[in-house]
């Protein structure tokens, strides 16, 4: 459903004889690939002589190869193409590990080309051998080893086909030494897919007629929907807002589907899930009528399952027929592509004769109303000290009206990104949902300033995740791709810390991080900008710098360091039972407070 | 509040399964390429799913395809499950639920046949009794010298536990299966 997106600026090349290295440059260039994150070695010096050799592909050097991987996914993310990799054999391909699982839970479009040994030293334990396509197989979609240089292009480009259709995934194509060296045919892309790969991408009709017929019978409905939406494509975003327009009905987020409708919509009702919204949650507890769109009914967002939205009738669109039924029973089943499904359902619907209950939902409308009231997101402001929820009220308001793409780490300063900045459009939220990878968006930033350099990215980060992949300012550096690492430092792993005084008596073991570098000296050792703010008055003029200076940029912002992040639903409830903020502060987090942490929050 | 969550003690929702498990018989074709065996079994101990049985052949030489049979265990839902993951493998052409299948089809059961190599030693009495039994069973000689007999036999997994318990007490020195093959009765295809 992609195959259209890949913008090329040159034509197919012919069948020719070539080397393996040459191939591998020929077939990125006839995928339409223009920019690849990697890291050289042995096993993949003879692609990097062709790399050298060429000027339509443009390589970034990264650091590590975790960081080749998210900036893979970042620049996958924000532009609906193929992010692409080229690590070398060994540690070069156990490194790629983590992008790539983290690739196959988000269903990111990735292709990582390893090099291995030669073929006449695979399994003798050489020098820098690892059994690269056993470990990434339960981490791809797919996967090959390429033995013999004839197959090396048709692999490539089923390599691509596989990544980017159906539900979208990491592939990884290994290529050993003398595979690259050898001579052989190249063949051009073709349509001519494996006879066992034919992903669904039409919904069934009467399937799609069953949905409708139940959403018009609906007084108290609600739209769910996710990443498949944004995997989907610009026109999926588009036809959901046509759909929420059509019937009035509320529509809620997952972490992953954040823009496909925008958060200034009339209908929105923030994320939902274990962070979400009180009015989001609620109204899913509540519902008689769910439409699932391109979501996985993952553990964060369900809550208990047995309380999971009780009374429901529900409806489930998604490409993968695996996810039905996964881990929430559903009524209507439609398996397809997001865009493709809308499409027919908003037809369909337009074409009805019976129309939504517009009394009924005007009703359900005001009770959604007095939970909104509840302002579930409201917290103390303080004016000695920067509280997380204010510092990203400001960051919002500083750079909404710009052309602007967030990544994240993972964490609470990940949740407060999702409760507290919004957004409009697609593609600007990048974000380790699934795999939940600490150390994720630094590096992610990086891909999406490569393809987006005009833009400003901000990596909105905490002091622990960014200290994971933190030397890829060296990367932004050399490439002069001014990412904005907006780090929310409160000096704990805040998110273990508070699931420690939720769940761990307050023992807060290991939570703690005694010694933190100096994050502006750290960034102007990297010869980047580095930018330090203690005091909400000087927040907003903080801001500001980051954005006008034109380096990458480390901002240690100082929060409130036993800040907690609600609402929550806590372990093992449902959607009705969760804990606000202003339940919570007094009882369950003040005793994880001692008299100097008092002063602070 | 904490009490309530120091009980559980845990970020995820860990729920009761209330199902009850059955066995059933999968017919998995797929492109016969390396790893496409390490795909199937490694999707089965990865989800924590069963494997009781599976034999793996190439069957259409042309098309370069094999048939996997898994004979597995766990509830219709997670039956379910497993079919649609091996779905999701690319070179996984289709997955059929044989016991399902059999269902819809208004019969008792696919038709499931295991092939089995057993060997014995004994002299005297233990040894005119081991083939005699064998007879009984229809088992095949199909080696044997004046101290021991190599079996083999064919029939329901059920049939060669029988005559592997039975031949335990007459000299039983080791014991090779095949696994199930399977399929469904009638003319039409999987």
């Amino acid at each position: 459903m992609k195959a259209d997106k890949q913008d090329s600026d040159s034509r197919p090349s012919q069948r020719r004889e070539m080397t393996g290295a040459e191939m591998v440059v020929q077939a990125l260039i006839d995928q339409g690939v223009t920019d690849i994150f990697g890291y050289p070695g042995g096993a993949v010096l003879p692609i990097y002589d062709e790399l050298f050799q060429q000027d339509k592909i443009n390589h970034i050097l990264v650091r590590h190869e975790q960081g080749a991987g998210h900036a893979a996914e970042g620049y996958a993310r924000s532009t609906g193409k193929v992010g692409v990799m080229l690590v070398t054999s060994g540690p070069g391909a156990t490194n790629a590990v983590t992008p790539l699982q983290d690739a196959l839970m988000d269903s990111i479009p990735l292709v990582c080309i390893s090099g291995q040994v030669p073929t006449s030293l695979i399994g003798s334990d050489a020098f820098q051998e690892c059994d690269t396509v056993g470990i990434t197989r339960p981490c791809t979609k797919h996967n090959w080893l390429v033995k013999d240089v004839n197959d090396l292009a048709r692999v490539l480009h089923e390599a691509f086909h596989v990544a980017k259709t159906g539900r979208p995934g990491p592939v990884l194509v290994d290529v050993p030494k003398d595979v690259q060296f050898a001579t052989g045919m190249y063949t051009p892309p073709e349509v001519s897919p494996r006879t066992s790969y034919h992903p669904k991408i039409q919904g069934d009709i009467e399937a799609i007629k069953q949905a409708v017929a139940l959403m018009l019978t609906a007084k108290r409905p609600v739209i769910y929907s996710g990443g498949g939406v944004i995997n989907s494509g610009n026109e999926a975003s588009k036809l959901l807002r046509e759909l929420v327009e059509l019937t009035n009905f509320p529509i809620t987020s997952t972490l992953m589907g954040l823009g496909a409708y925008p958060a200034s919509g009339k209908n929105w009702l923030g994320m939902l899930g274990m962070h979400g919204t009180y009015e989001a949650n609620m109204t899913m507890h509540d519902c008689d009528v769910m439409l699932n769109i391109g979501a996985r009914f993952d553990d964060r967002i369900t809550g208990r399952i047995s309380g999971f939205s009780p009374n429901s009738k529900k409806i489930h669109i998604d490409i993968d027929p695996s996810s039905i039924n996964k881990a929430v029973r559903v009524d209507v089943p439609v398996i397809g592509d997001v865009a493709h499904v809308l499409e027919d359902m908003i037809r369909l619907l337009r074409a009805s004769s019976t129309k939504p209950d517009e009394k009924a939902i005007d009703q359900w409308w005001s009770q959604i109303d007095r939970w909104r009231a509840r302002k579930s997101l409201s917290y103390t402001r303080n004016k000695d000290v920067i509280m997380p929820q204010y510092a990203l009220e400001r960051l919002y308001a500083l750079t909404k009206d710009r052309d602007t793409y967030i990544t994240t780490e993972v964490g609470q300063h990940q949740m407060w990104a999702a409760q507290f900045y919004h957004f409009e459009k697609p593609n600007r939220w990048m974000t380790s949902g699934g795999l939940g990878t600490m150390g994720y968006g630094l590096p992610a930033a990086l891909g999406v300033q490569i393809a987006h350099p005009d833009s400003l990215v901000i990596d909105i980060a905490g002091d622990a995740s960014v200290q994971m992949t933190m030397q890829e300012m060296s990367a932004a550096v050399q490439y002069e791709a001014p990412i904005k690492i907006f780090i929310l430092n409160n000096q704990y792993m805040g998110m273990v810390r508070q699931w420690q005084q939720l769940l761990h008596g307050n023992r807060l073991s290991h939570s703690y991080t005694e010694a933190l570098p100096d994050f502006v000296k750290l960034a102007e050792a990297y010869g980047g900008h580095g930018i330090r703010c203690e005091k909400p008055g000087d927040l907003d003029d903080a801001i500001q710098e980051m954005i006008d200076v034109k380096k990458p940029v480390l901002f240690d912002c100082r929060v409130a360091n036993l800040a907690n992040c609600f609402p929550m639903i806590p372990s093992g409830k449902a959607h009705n039972e969760m804990l606000l903020p202003d339940e919570a502060t007094d009882d369950a987090v003040a005793n994880a407070i001692d008299a100097k942490g008092r002063q602070l929050v | 509040m904490n009490a309530q969550n120091l009980a559980s003690g845990s970020a995820y929702f860990i729920a009761k399964e209330t199902e009850l498990p059955v066995t059933t018989v999968l017919s998995v074709l797929v492109d016969n390429e390396p790893g496409v065996l390490a795909r199937v079994i490694g999707l089965f101990s990865g989800r924590g799913y069963n494997i009781e049985s599976l034999t793996v052949s190439e069957t259409e030489h042309e098309q370069h395809l094999s048939r996997i049979t898994i004979v597995t265990r766990g509830t219709p839902h997670i039956l379910d499950q497993i079919r649609h993951q091996l779905e999701r493998i690319v070179p996984v052409h289709r997955v059929v639920d044989l016991s399902v299948r059999a269902d819809e089809l208004g019969q008792s059961g696919p038709i499931q046949r295991e092939l089995a190599l057993v060997k014995v030693a004994g002299l005297g009495e233990h040894r005119n009794e081991a083939l005699r039994l064998a007879d009984a069973f229809h088992a095949k000689v199909t080696d044997a010298t004046t101290e021991h007999f190599i079996f083999e036999i064919t029939g329901k997994g059920s049939k060669i536990d029988q005559f592997i318990a039975i031949m335990k007490p007459l000299g039983l020195v080791e014991i090779c299966r095949t696994g199930v093959a399977a399929m469904n009765r009638g003319p039409m295809g999987m």
